[in-house]
């Protein structure tokens, strides 16, 4: 076999839902430039260097915008996050009504296990709302 | 020096079927209909077309279809399926190829069966996992989050984006072949059901079915043929993003760059453009657009909008037949931008006729404001 070594082991998209199943919430980081990339690629989008690492992020964020998805049997929120290392991701905030989510709520990241593992918001404890 | 691209293709021929809900016809049915309507339109035949261009939502191989089905043998032929905006770069694509001799006759076509097929966008294979647990109402979702931030960084309001849809039924209005005609009041528009705040129904394109085709040719022989040519004096894509959690700035679109190529190719800027097609799948579209291509500084379309600007008797005309909001939107529209826009410059619009339009300007989206396109066209009397 003659692969590229630096493309060895399990795809992005595979070490992110392994590390979900675990608890843990990874994000790529270029060790060329230093952007974060989400979703997870093979490439980093800012400054197109292969030489992504994984780093434990702190799971804060901010709210960057929201929306309330309309159901008869009620409303669900849907958010874009700022993560505070600096990707961005869609989610949701939950634990508060999803009219009262604001553009710049503070909110901190937990992994619901099941179906398959994902990650939701919580407003912060103390954090701007 | 001109773009050596600049006006050396025109659109020939075009075909509408208007069949906005027509039970019982296939995609490829619409798609095959428009494209005979458009070769009679100039007077060429299915068997002088050796470029084919096509996209359609149901279809992973829309070219063998098509190519099939209409009984002809292409030398040249692009399948780019971006959403939307997929015909305004097969234009670009047939533009480059006329000229170089890859194809003489490119048809570019179109079919759908969106509304008698059951009323929802037809679901592409191309699941995003990072978006699916959340339940995003897709497309109209994205659109929300864009829509919540342009209002949050400038002010925009409801009542600025229900003005969007006002001026659309007005222009639909004077357009005997729009689907949406009628009374509408900015009331009911702003009491209609909410889907995804801030987007309500009215807020909504229409669903529909509908074909369309155009045919193109070198312009020296488009000046042989039965209907006036309508040069492509420029063109310009640009690709954004998948995903609305990727798009950089939700309130800035990739039109800015598809707008900045067309206008240098075309070596005209947004004062020069007589009439304006900007692709409306949401409210909240027509108003980035107006910005991004440069009738209105970022923030202002709002504003811009408000003042009567777009509407029948403003200082711009937008969206002519009615728009996507009005008029007609079978799932991916782009292609009808272009129809209007030659329709204009051909001077056939009747009582929606905008007088003396000489260069026109038809901008597509597609996904959730992803890939953008834009096209400036000119009557001969531009070259």
């Amino acid at each position: 076999m003659s692969t590229d070594p630096r493309f060895d082991g399990p795809g992005p998209d595979e070490v992110w839902r392994t590390a979900l199943a675990e608890g843990r919430l990874l994000l790529q980081h270029c060790r060329d430039c230093e952007a974060t990339r989400f979703p997870p690629a093979m490439v980093c989008g800012a400054c197109g260097s292969p030489d992504l690492e994984w780093r434990e992020a702190s799971g804060r964020g901010v709210v960057h915008a929201s929306t309330t998805v309309r159901e008869r049997e009620g409303g669900y929120n849907v958010s874009l996050i700022d993560l505070a290392e600096g990707a961005r991701m869609m989610s949701r905030v939950e634990n508060v009504d999803s009219g009262a989510v604001r553009i710049g709520m503070e909110v901190v990241a937990r992994i619901v296990p099941e179906p398959e593992p994902f990650v939701v918001f919580d407003p912060a404890e103390g954090g701007a709302a | 020096m001109s773009h050596p691209l600049r006006g050396r293709a025109a659109i020939a021929g075009i075909g509408n079927t208007k069949r906005w809900n027509a039970p019982g016809r296939l995609p490829f049915d619409q798609l095959q209909e428009a494209a005979i309507l458009a070769l009679e339109d100039c007077g060429l035949a299915l068997k002088d077309v050796d470029g084919l261009f096509c996209a359609i939502s149901s279809s992973g191989l829309p070219v063998l279809n098509a190519a099939e089905r209409l009984g002809i043998n292409v030398r040249h032929a692009d399948g780019t399926m971006v959403g939307g905006a997929s015909f305004l770069f097969h234009l670009q694509n047939a533009v480059s190829a006329l000229e170089t001799g890859l194809c003489e006759v490119a048809l570019i076509c179109y079919g759908s069966n969106q509304l008698s097929a059951g009323g929802r966008l037809a679901s592409m294979p191309d699941p995003q996992h990072y978006e699916t647990p959340y339940k995003p109402r897709y497309p109209i979702s994205s659109y929300a989050l864009a829509a919540a931030r342009h209002m949050h960084e400038y002010g925009t309001t409801r009542e600025n984006l229900a003005d969007v849809a006002l001026a659309a039924r007005a222009w639909a209005n004077l357009n005997p072949d729009a689907f949406a005609r009628g009374p509408l009041t900015r009331d009911e528009i702003l009491s209609s059901r909410m889907v995804s705040d801030p987007i309500a129904r009215a807020d909504c394109c229409l669903v529909t079915d509908g074909g369309a085709a155009l045919v193109l040719t070198r312009a020296d022989r488009a000046r042989d043929l039965a209907k006036p040519p309508v040069h492509v004096l420029g063109t310009g894509v640009a690709i954004g993003h998948r995903q609305i959690s990727a798009m950089p700035d939700l309130t800035t679109t990739a039109a800015v760059e598809s707008s900045r190529h067309a206008y240098e190719m075309a070596g005209v800027g947004p004062s020069d453009i007589d009439h304006v097609m900007v692709y409306d799948a949401f409210t909240i579209t027509t108003l980035l657009f107006l910005e991004d291509l440069g009738f209105c500084p970022k923030g202002e379309g709002g504003a811009f909008v408000s003042s009567g600007a777009i509407a029948p008797g403003g200082t711009l005309p937008v969206n002519t037949n009615g728009g996507g909001l009005s008029c007609n939107h079978p799932g991916m529209y782009g292609l009808f931008t272009i129809i209007e826009a030659v329709e204009q410059l051909r001077g056939t619009c009747g009582e929606r006729q905008v007088g003396g339009a000489e260069i026109a300007l038809a901008h597509a989206n597609g996904g959730v404001l992803s890939s953008q396109a834009t096209a400036i066209l000119g009557t001969a009397a531009t070259i």
